[in-house]
């Protein structure tokens, strides 16, 4: 960053333009490096105090538990990033673990199939609504919540049918096997991040993503087609977040209805813990991964302490998330306008 | 001439209500720096709206290339080689000035991914060729306001424009960044490129510009070669005021006195705001009406939301009723008996989904109520002496705002700052956009409050009204004062006297 402009931005004022670069590095530094940092710090911290952290056993635990919210955090980053939200996600995620359960009597494809038609289809007519008719995301994606649930409420006879997959089906495969002793949910998760983190960074539509988030106006302009990568992140999200729900059925053998209550604030708090703007137009893949993980190691941790209530573990994510917000509040304050 | 590159022919608009381009064609030729100008209202960025494809014309037709197009949308216009500038920054703040510079056709390598590294490298070469070297890495916010404003050119001319249209590029631009502009400007122009300019500068214009379409009143009154266009003439052809009358006139007879021994109850000195004002300085005194008059972008606005607070000023002084204002906040200024009615009403002042009643106390609330209680029967009484006092038409004091005519909903912003008996009025364009009997009366009424010892500011692009309403006219031109018109010197002419007078010293 040593080399800056040739035509001078304010001769007249050096001394707010050096603090001004100065406050911007370390906003972007903290962005950029901040989850990382606190994960590799809070897991060091874990390893020191607690002789039952620092095993094969329980980082592979950690892994496979925090996959679904991973993959469902993954959609919400790409929402958030448009500077959306997407409250449907937890109520999709359930509906996509019954509905495979469902159709995992036919064989695994229709038990893949399914949900994620089901859940593609939520998340595009989501998309669609907000995209097309302007409506606030929080309005829309809150009734995606109500109907997604619903739904499910439908198919399972208000809950009290719990639909199980058959013990020999190889759809139990998705969510139970391993490979090298790591579970393949892990690996699925992993890959998908990847694929993300290219969507995003390299691919013309992850910069419209960007685009659209930071300055839709702006973007619109500039002749992109704002309205159209909406309606795709959202479409992505309800996806991933079937996807998610799918594996999940797959490695409980069972479509469990009451699963994923209040499941799309832990992915709020996941995206917004990685540093990705609530407000839209910044944030990153590996962020995300690295606020997922996080909230793993809480609760690992909080599990490990034993005396505590698992409660806390809820209690300590939200002072974390609101250290993250107030940071990058006072370190990103100038950040959103050309001055 | 060369053949045309565009080629408007009898462009007509309609918006509900006004006639907001009525026939008007304009043509540019390759190579051809043309300036369009014109006041508020006349007409400018609709005919660039439609230009760039975000409306379609009513009647006439847009020729590019000698084919008769109809841009759908900005996209289409993009993409044909017809590129847009506009006045404020449109770009992607947070992005780096690379992805800014490609958004949208970044170059792809294998499997159809962007390929950063040639990005960033192409980047840095276009925009080493626009005389910016910075690291084309840096998030755009990064960038001074010059610099950004040369991404913004360097996105529109690197999609093979041939055509770019920059709606007043360098309203926010140090001396030395325009210098920069001007130079690029000219080398597009050289390149072949036709270039649409449209500013307020009329030094701008003259340094770079071959020929002028004068707008007004969405008619074109006037195109021709730029060099065979004094200023005065300029300045006449956008007001609609005869030249002759100007010429006779004259600057002369600019008398010194004062209106009255009355002491100013507002008193600015040397207010500075970058890149807007540079020292403004006058006084107002009560019982009077003090004008400020000027082109648009004079820095009319900017001077009052500086005055008030609303903008934040880098120096200068205000003192009201003798004593100096220190931290300059809205609330301050209300405090200190200041109240200013915004230039758009619609955003910065009333509140649409409220009823009249609601919308004239809702400054004074806190007066109105005690511990936080608000009393209706004081509400009441205050809402109804003013709703009589300025002759608003409602049905009655609950009736929404919005389906006021927009003369009313003026008369309910003035009754809400005067609910808190202020002692300086500060009016930005107060008649804007309502209809002819109304502004009569807004106008009387303006006059009234003076006459009961009211300070009074009054800014206005319609000369007449200032003319008229005004007791003194304080005169502006690019964020400084060039003249003082009081007493019987307050005529149009004068006033577009000192506009061009002062214009032709520099």
């Amino acid at each position: 960053m040593s080399q800056i402009l040739t035509t001078p931005a304010a001769p007249a004022h050096p001394a707010p333009v050096e603090r001004e670069l100065r406050r911007e590095r370390l906003a972007g530094l903290a962005q950029r490096h901040g989850a990382p940092a606190v994960l590799v710090l809070a897991v060091l911290v874990a390893s020191v105090l607690f002789p039952a952290f620092p095993t094969a056993e329980n980082a592979n635990g950690i892994a496979i538990q925090s996959s679904f919210l991973a993959i469902v955090a993954l959609g919400m980053t790409f929402v958030i990033i448009t500077g959306g939200i997407d409250l449907s996600v937890g109520s999709v995620f359930a509906l996509g673990g019954v509905l495979a359960a469902y159709a995992s009597q036919w064989g695994p494809v229709p038990a893949l199939l399914l949900p994620l038609a089901v859940c593609g289809a939520i998340g595009l007519l989501q998309g669609l609504l907000i995209a097309k008719t302007g409506m606030a995301p929080f309005i829309v994606t809150l009734a995606g919540l109500l109907g997604a649930r619903g739904l499910l409420l439908a198919v399972t006879d208000e809950g009290s049918t719990t639909y199980l997959v058959p013990k020999d089906s190889a759809f139990l495969e998705f969510g139970q096997g391993t490979f090298l002793g790591i579970g393949y949910p892990v690996y699925l998760a992993v890959l998908l991040f990847v694929l993300g983190a290219v969507l995003l960074q390299r691919t013309r539509y992850g910069q419209a993503v960007f685009a659209v988030g930071g300055s839709p106006d702006a973007a619109a302009l500039m002749g992109l087609p704002v309205a159209r990568i909406r309606v795709l992140t959202y479409l992505l999200s309800g996806l991933l977040a079937g996807f998610a729900g799918v594996l999940n059925a797959s490695r409980l053998s069972s479509g469990v209805t009451i699963l994923g209550v209040g499941m799309e604030l832990d992915a709020i708090a996941a995206v917004v813990i990685g540093g990705t703007l609530l407000v839209g137009g910044a944030g990153s893949i590996s962020g995300t991964l690295c606020g997922v993980l996080l909230l793993g190691v809480i609760q690992n941790v909080i599990n490990q302490i034993g005396t505590l209530n698992s409660s806390y573990q809820s209690v300590v994510s939200g002072l974390f998330l609101i250290l993250v917000v107030v940071v990058q509040t006072f370190l990103g304050r100038r950040r959103r306008r050309p001055r | 001439m060369t053949e045309p590159v565009l080629d408007v022919r009898g462009v007509s608009k309609r918006f509900p209500g006004v006639l907001a381009l009525d026939d008007v064609s304009l043509t540019v030729a390759p190579g051809e720096v043309h300036a369009l100008v014109g006041e508020n209202g006349a007409g400018k960025s609709t005919l660039i709206k439609i230009l760039t494809g975000v409306y379609r014309p009513d009647a006439g037709q847009v020729h590019y290339l000698g084919q008769p197009v109809g841009f759908g949308r900005p996209l289409d216009a993009q993409a044909a080689g017809i590129s847009t500038i506009y006045q404020e920054v449109n770009l992607v703040p947070l992005m780096s000035v690379a992805r800014n510079l490609f958004l949208g056709r970044e170059p792809r390598g294998r499997f159809g991914l962007i390929d950063t590294a040639r990005m960033n490298r192409e980047a840095g070469e276009v925009l080493a060729r626009f005389g910016i070297t910075v690291d084309p890495r840096l998030p755009l916010h990064s960038l001074g306001l010059g610099a950004q404003q040369m991404v913004a050119l360097a996105r529109a001319v690197a999609v093979d424009a041939k055509v770019v249209i920059m709606d007043e590029p360098t309203s926010s631009l140090e001396p030395r960044e325009v210098e920069t502009l001007f130079r690029v400007v000219r080398e597009l122009s050289g390149r072949g490129i036709a270039i649409i300019y449209v500013s307020h500068r009329l030094d701008e214009l003259y340094q770079l510009c071959d020929r002028v379409t004068v707008l007004r009143d969405g008619r074109r009154v006037h195109t021709g070669e730029l060099a065979q266009l004094d200023r005065l003439s300029l300045i006449s052809l956008m007001l609609g005021r005869d030249v002759a009358d100007v010429r006779r006139h004259g600057l002369t007879g600019f008398s010194a006195h004062d209106a009255g021994d009355v002491e100013p109850i507002l008193r600015v000195r040397d207010l500075t705001v970058r890149h807007q004002l540079h020292g403004v300085s006058f006084d107002v005194r009560p019982g009077e009406v003090t004008g400020l008059g000027g082109l648009l972008g004079s820095g009319r606005s900017e001077t009052a939301k500086a005055v008030v607070g609303a903008l934040g000023a880098d120096g200068g002084t205000v003192d009201m009723a003798g004593r100096r204002l220190k931290r300059r906040t809205p609330a301050g200024a209300i405090r200190a008996g200041m109240a200013m009615l915004p230039e758009d009403r619609k955003a910065e002042g009333i509140i649409p989904g409220l009823s009249v009643r609601e919308n004239i106390v809702l400054a004074a609330l806190p007066r109105l109520s005690r511990f936080g209680v608000v009393s209706r029967a004081r509400q009441d009484r205050v809402v109804e002496t003013f709703m009589k006092r300025l002759r608003i038409k409602a049905a009655s004091p609950e009736q929404k705002v919005s389906e006021l005519s927009g003369g009313n909903q003026q008369k309910v912003l003035l009754a809400r700052w005067l609910c808190l008996n202020p002692r300086l009025l500060l009016l930005d364009e107060p008649t804007r956009g309502i209809d002819v009997g109304a502004k009569a009366e807004v106008q009387a009424l303006i006059d009234e409050l003076a006459a009961e010892g009211l300070a009074v500011v009054l800014i206005s692009s319609d000369l007449e009204e200032l003319v008229e309403g005004a007791d003194r006219i304080v005169v502006l031109r690019a964020g400084a004062v060039v003249g003082e018109l009081s007493g019987d010197d307050v005529t149009e002419d004068n006033i577009m006297a000192a506009l061009a007078q002062e214009a032709a010293h520099d």
